[in-house]
Formats: structure tokens, C-alpha cells, sequence
């Protein structure tokens, strides 16, 4: 994958391009948003993680003019204001997704994965993983054949989870895209509902398919 | 116009003289109100009124006057030619000689048709009053009349059917008085509503300058930085009294708003500041002791562990701080606290499950507030948290039952209350209103993770809403319970 990363701060900017680099991604940086218009609108790139204060050209400003000019590249917000309100003014200037500082590599990279892939916008109405099949329709989940019957939410959470299959997904993300909530419950109440989700899908099988990743998050996925 | 000219070179004049100093300024500054220049355009319209009023009574009583002479003059008339019809020129002559005799302001004269007089009491004419016949008004000399002083007169010329003239008048001495009486009138009434009006005008003009001064006085001493100073109110409940109340308001707030960023401040230099030195202390004795890498990687990982729940206690302090401001009431639309409330009980059910505790839900109706979902959300859940922490310290009922957690959303007349029991150990009542304050963590929660601040950011929403937060006892346990106002009830600002 190819990011442009927009950050002024050049010591937190080179930490994420050798993060980023360190897992394979290429990436490349502009000090200030006149730089990083200029890259955005020349280069190809699958994510831009943009600072939402920059010299020059602030980040909104920055989206706004690319979305307007017809270019569509995802968008990752990175701030240090993170209430609800600054959020949805950054959507609204047409970012697609918006971290507050400060944040972890784990979550930035999950994040940013997730929206290059999100790029193809190919809906599917059944997603399958190994012998896992959900129905986005009929609202039917199925493994092996056999029905597996779910709660709304374990549904819309599986839903999720599916959606981006082999990809890590975080705590933070499963709050705010299935429960639509922006705050911290303080106690890691998703890991139970993770569990729980768990022991219907996985238990009495093999092979499991729903993964801890330590430190960062979960990840559905096939390992045969 | 020429009042406010004078008004203003006064003040103008006052600006640059120093012999009279303080007092010139004061006079200058009360020319200056608003007051002032409000009593100089109601004075300017009265007089105006006042003039016309006057004018229009002349003006009518000159008309009556003139009214009456000429019918007394025509009376004369009539009855002199009467005179003349019956004994000709001869009896009109002794008739007039014997009236111009009389004391009082008629004029008579009879001529030849040359215009030589015959009778009468006419001294001399202006020139061709005599060959007009009809109405003029004229000066004239009286026969009798020595001192030489002209009079103004009206006088109707009659022409006799002889060629004889008659002139009969009346001098007009009496209208010209009334005319001086009412200039006099005029200019007295002017100078005594002007004199009246600017010292009615300065009397106000002061009084309200004086509370004014009052005002700016305490306003100086706000700016100078003691927000503990309030406006003075007089209790007329007068329009200044209003705004001085409204002020006052203002400056509690703000002065609630100044104390709520020294609390955050302070409480940031001391809660930050213990873990952050805990967190150094941490590496300094990593980079001392540790002897092989999984001994780093240990460190490390507590260290980021660390500065994770620092984040999480900034991150809440920043929030209270915020809904303290009042900042986050731009995005509040109608939500449904029922809603809420199974969204929140949805999210811990698994969690308390887990930890042996049953979480019910009741919220069998909707119930709308006028809020922000997000925030409303965050202090049910931090309630919710706290109960599943702390209600669960009981461990099981002595009947062997689950113990219990149950989340109700009510309407309670003009408010809907939103409610988590549970069945710990509670809260001492002694306690309580402490344990709101922010960074208060019972001695009974010392051992449980949590960054304090759960109680003071849920009672930080309520208020926010214009609501509270009550702890009370549960018998056993605690009940906390977040009141807000129902939707479409006119709110009080909080």
C-alpha cells in the first residue's frame, strides 16, 4: 500500500513512515499542506494520513480541496482535538476516517489498512471465511452448514468483523462502527461481547477463525 | 437646535479648562449621557408644542377681537347714516361732535366731498385713507392728543349719498397689548420650561450617572482581576437594575467557568504529575537494573500501559472541562433517554454476565431529552461501570441469588431520570457529595482501576443538560440517578 503522510511534526512523521515501512507499506512525507496538496493531486497513493494542523494549507482545507478537484483517495484525519463535534466537522470536510491523538501505531495502522482496502467498495450480500458464511440479507449465519443464531448486535458485529476479513480490526473501531460510540468505557467491554461472539462461531470447530492480535485488536480469518 | 448647540460648546469649553478641574469634567461628561440629550429632544418638543399652543390661542383671540370691532364700528355706522337720512349733514355733524366728545377709543370724521373735515376727533390721517372706501387698517393722530404718539387704528370709510364721507374706527391698542402680553407670556413660559427642563434634565442626567459610575467602578475592579465584585442594584427593579441582575449572572458564571480551569489546571499538575513521575521512575530503573531484553520488553510494556491510562484521565478531564463550558450544547438534538439506556445496558450485559452479576434494563417508554447521545451515553456507562466494579463487591446474596445491576429510564413529571441500583456495598452518606467531586476515590476503591473521574464526568453531563446527579442508597447499595429536563419543557439555563 502507498501512503502520503501530511504531518509537520518531523520527528512523529518519521516515526510513522519507518513504522509504516517496517510492515511492508511504502510511504512518503510532506512537511506542510501546500507540499502535501501537491503530492496528493501528483502521485498515486491508496491512503493519505493527513495532520488537521499544518502550515500553510490546514488538513481540512487540504481534503476539501482534493475532494473537490474529483480525487477521491481515502482520507485519515489525525488530531490532537478529539471531542465529537471536531470529528464530525472532519468528516464532514470529506475525511473518511479521524484519530485523535495521542494514538497507537496498532490502531493507525488497522485503521489505514481498512480504508485501502475499502477502496474496491465492493458489497457483497453473503461474506464467507473458511466454512463461515453470513447473509447480509436474510440476516442468516452459517457455519459448516449448520445455523448459528445471533443476537442483533453479535450479528452486526460479526457483519463487521467479516466485512474486513483477514484484516486487524481494533476495540476502538468495533465501538464506534457497530455501537456507534466515540468515548471510552473504560473497562474493555468489547472483549466480552468478542467472547461471546466467539463461543458461538468457534466453539465445537477445529479450526478457529476469530484471532486475538496482542496489542492491537481482532482479525476473522481463514488460516488453512 | 440652538439648546443642544449651546450644550455642546459648553461641554467643548469645559474639555480644555483645568482651573475648574474636576468639576467642569463631571459637567462635561453628564452633557455627554444619553440621558441628557434624551431630556434636550423631549425639552425641544415641548417647546415647539408649547409655542404653537400659544400661537394658536393669539391668534384666535385677535380674530375675535377684530370681530368685534368691525361690529361695532358697522353698528356706528348704521346708526350715524340713520342720522343723516333723517336731518341730513347738519344732525350727522352734531351727532359725531357729540360722540367724538366721549372718553374712549372710537374714531369719527366726517368730510366734504374735497375732503376738508367737518367733526370728529381725527387729528391727521396717512394720506388716502379717505378716498378708499371700505376697511384699512391705518396710523393716525387723535385731535386731542398732544404728546404727539401715533396710533394704529381700523376704520371703514363710508361714502354718504351726498358725496359727504364718513370714517368711524377704533383704535387698536387693545390687540396690540393682548400681542405684547402673549410675547411676554412666550418668552417667560420658554425661559421657565427651558430652566425647568435642563435642571430636571442634569437632576436625572446625575442620578443615573451616578449608578452608572457605580457600575463601571466594580467593573474596573473585575478587570483588575477580583471576579468576586458584583454590580450594585438599587431594588427599583428599573431597567438598570435589570441589566446590573443579568450582569451579575454573567459574572458568576464566568467566575464558576475561572474557578473550573484553576481546578483543572490544579488537578492536572497533581494527578498527572504522580503517574508521569512513576512512569520515569519506571524507565530510570529499567535502564539501571534490567540485565536482558525480556527485561526491557517488561518495562516497556508497562510503560505503555502507563501512559495509557494517563491519556485516559487527560482525556476525561478534558471532556468535564468541555461540558463544564457549556461548549458541547451546539450539537444537542432530541434523543431518547429509554434508547440510551438499552444501548448502554446492551453494552455491559455481557460484561457484568461475566462477572456474575445480572444487568437489567428498564425503559418500557420513550423519554426525550434535549441533549448530545454521545455525552449522555458516557455518563450512563460510567455509572454502569461503576456499578459492575463496585455493586459486585458483595459478592452473592446470602440467598444464593445473582446479584443485580438494573438501568431504568423513567418519566418523572417534567423530568426523565435515568437510574443505575445496584446492590454493593453503596456509598456512606457522609461520602457522597465527595464522591462527585472530581479525582475522589474512596478508600473502598483504592484496588480497582479507573481514573476517578467517572462520577465527576457523569455529574459534569447532567449539569451541562440542566440536570443533576443524586447518589442515594439503595438498601443496600447505591442508586445513582441522572436527572434531566424532559424534552420540549422550557429549560432554565443551567
Amino acid at each position: 500500500m502507498r501512503l502520503l503522510i501530511i504531518e509537520d511534526d518531523r520527528d512523529a512523521a518519521d516515526y510513522l513512515a519507518k513504522a509504516f515501512r517496517e510492515v511492508g507499506h511504502v510511504a512518503d512525507l510532506a512537511a506542510d499542506g501546500e507540499e502535501g496538496l501537491a503530492h496528493a493531486l501528483d502521485g498515486q497513493y491508496d491512503v493519505l494520513i493527513v495532520d488537521r494542523m499544518l502550515p500553510k494549507v490546514d488538513g481540512l482545507t487540504v481534503i476539501g480541496t482534493l475532494r473537490s478537484k474529483g480525487i477521491e483517495t481515502p482520507a485519515l484525519i489525525l488530531s490532537a482535538l478529539g471531542q465529537v463535534d471536531d470529528r464530525v466537522k472532519g468528516l464532514r470536510a470529506g475525511g473518511d476516517d479521524y484519530l485523535p491523538k495521542p494514538y497507537s501505531f496498532s490502531e493507525l495502522l488497522a485503521r489505514t489498512e481498512v480504508l485501502a482496502r475499502r477502496r474496491g467498495g465492493r458489497e457483497e450480500t453473503v461474506y464467507r471465511v473458511g466454512d463461515l458464511e453470513l447473509d447480509r440479507l436474510s440476516h442468516q449465519v452459517t457455519r459448516a452448514g449448520t445455523e448459528i443464531v445471533l443476537q442483533p448486535r453479535e450479528f452486526r458485529l460479526l457483519e463487521y468483523l467479516m466485512k474486513h476479513a483477514g484484516q486487524v480490526v481494533t476495540r476502538t473501531m468495533l465501538l464506534e462502527n457497530v455501537w456507534d460510540y466515540h468515548f471510552d468505557p473504560q473497562t474493555n467491554v468489547i472483549d466480552v461481547h468478542i467472547s461471546r461472539l466467539r463461543s458461538k462461531i468457534d466453539k465445537g470447530f477445529t479450526q478457529a477463525l476469530l484471532h486475538t492480535v496482542r496489542g492491537a485488536g481482532y482479525v476473522i480469518r481463514d488460516t488453512k | 437646535m440652538t439648546l443642544s448647540s449651546a450644550a455642546s460648546a459648553s461641554s467643548a469649553a469645559s474639555a480644555p479648562d483645568d482651573s475648574h478641574g474636576w468639576r467642569m469634567t463631571a459637567f462635561g461628561k453628564i452633557l455627554r449621557t444619553t440621558t441628557f440629550k434624551l431630556t434636550l429632544v423631549y425639552l425641544t418638543v415641548f417647546v415647539l408644542f408649547a409655542a404653537f399652543l400659544l400661537g394658536y390661542f393669539a391668534w384666535n383671540t385677535r380674530r375675535l377681537i377684530t370681530e368685534q370691532i368691525t361690529q361695532t364700528v358697522d353698528a356706528e355706522i348704521t346708526g350715524l347714516s340713520e342720522q343723516y337720512r333723517q336731518g341730513g349733514i347738519r344732525r350727522l355733524v352734531l351727532a359725531v361732535d357729540a360722540r367724538s366728545r366721549r372718553p374712549g377709543s372710537s374714531l369719527y370724521l366726517v368730510t366734504t366731498p374735497a375732503g376738508e373735515g367737518l367733526a370728529g376727533n381725527v387729528g391727521s390721517l396717512a394720506t388716502g385713507i379717505l378716498e378708499t372706501p371700505g376697511w384699512t387698517e391705518t396710523a393716525y393722530r387723535r385731535l386731542d392728543d398732544f404728546d404727539g404718539g401715533e396710533h394704529h387704528a381700523l376704520v371703514r370709510v363710508f361714502q354718504l349719498p351726498s358725496g359727504f364721507r364718513l370714517l368711524v374706527g377704533r383704535d387698536l391698542e387693545e390687540r396690540e397689548r393682548l400681542r405684547d402680553i402673549v410675547l411676554a407670556a412666550g418668552r417667560w413660559s420658554l425661559a421657565i420650561v427651558i430652566v425647568i427642563g435642563v435642571a430636571g434634565g442634569l437632576f436625572v442626567t446625575r442620578r443615573v450617572l451616578r449608578r452608572v459610575d457605580a457600575m463601571t467602578e466594580t467593573t474596573r475592579k473585575i478587570m483588575d482581576g477580583d471576579l468576586t465584585g458584583r454590580l450594585p442594584i438599587a431594588g427599583t427593579g428599573d431597567e438598570l437594575d435589570r441589566l446590573a441582575e443579568n450582569l451579575n449572572v454573567m459574572l458568576e458564571r464566568i467566575e464558576a467557568l475561572m474557578h473550573g480551569l484553576k481546578e483543572v489546571s490544579d488537578n492536572i499538575a497533581h494527578d498527572l504529575k504522580t503517574p508521569l513521575t512513576r512512569l520515569r521512575n519506571r524507565c530510570e530503573e529499567a535502564l539501571r537494573l534490567a540485565e536482558d531484553e525480556s527485561q526491557y520488553r517488561a518495562a516497556l510494556e508497562t510503560t505503555i500501559e502507563e501512559s495509557e491510562a494517563l491519556i485516559r484521565t487527560f482525556n476525561a478531564l478534558l471532556m468535564i472541562a468541555r461540558a463544564e463550558s457549556g461548549q458541547a450544547r451546539d450539537n444537542m438534538t432530541e434523543v431518547d433517554a429509554a434508547e440510551i439506556a438499552r444501548g448502554v445496558g446492551e453494552l455491559y450485559e455481557p460484561l457484568a454476565d461475566d462477572k456474575g452479576i445480572a444487568l437489567k434494563v428498564e425503559a418500557p417508554a420513550a423519554a426525550p431529552v434535549h441533549g448530545n447521545r454521545e455525552l449522555i451515553s458516557q455518563a450512563l456507562a460510567n455509572l454502569v461501570d461503576n456499578a459492575i466494579k463496585y455493586g459486585a463487591a458483595n459478592g452473592t446474596h446470602a440467598n444464593g441469588a445473582m446479584p443485580e445491576i438494573l438501568v431504568k429510564a423513567q418519566g418523572e413529571g417534567e423530568r426523565i431520570l435515568l437510574t443505575v441500583a445496584d446492590g454493593g456495598l453503596g456509598i456512606p452518606e457522609a461520602d457522597r457529595s465527595r464522591a462527585v467531586e472530581r479525582f475522589v476515590r474512596l478508600e473502598q476503591s483504592r484496588s480497582l482501576p479507573g481514573s476517578g473521574l467517572g462520577l465527576s464526568l457523569a455529574a459534569a453531563v447532567a449539569r451541562l443538560h440542566g440536570g443533576e446527579l443524586k447518589l442515594e442508597d439503595n438498601h443496600p447499595g447505591l442508586r445513582s440517578v441522572i436527572s434531566l429536563p424532559r424534552a420540549g419543557v422550557t429549560q432554565a439555563a443551567a
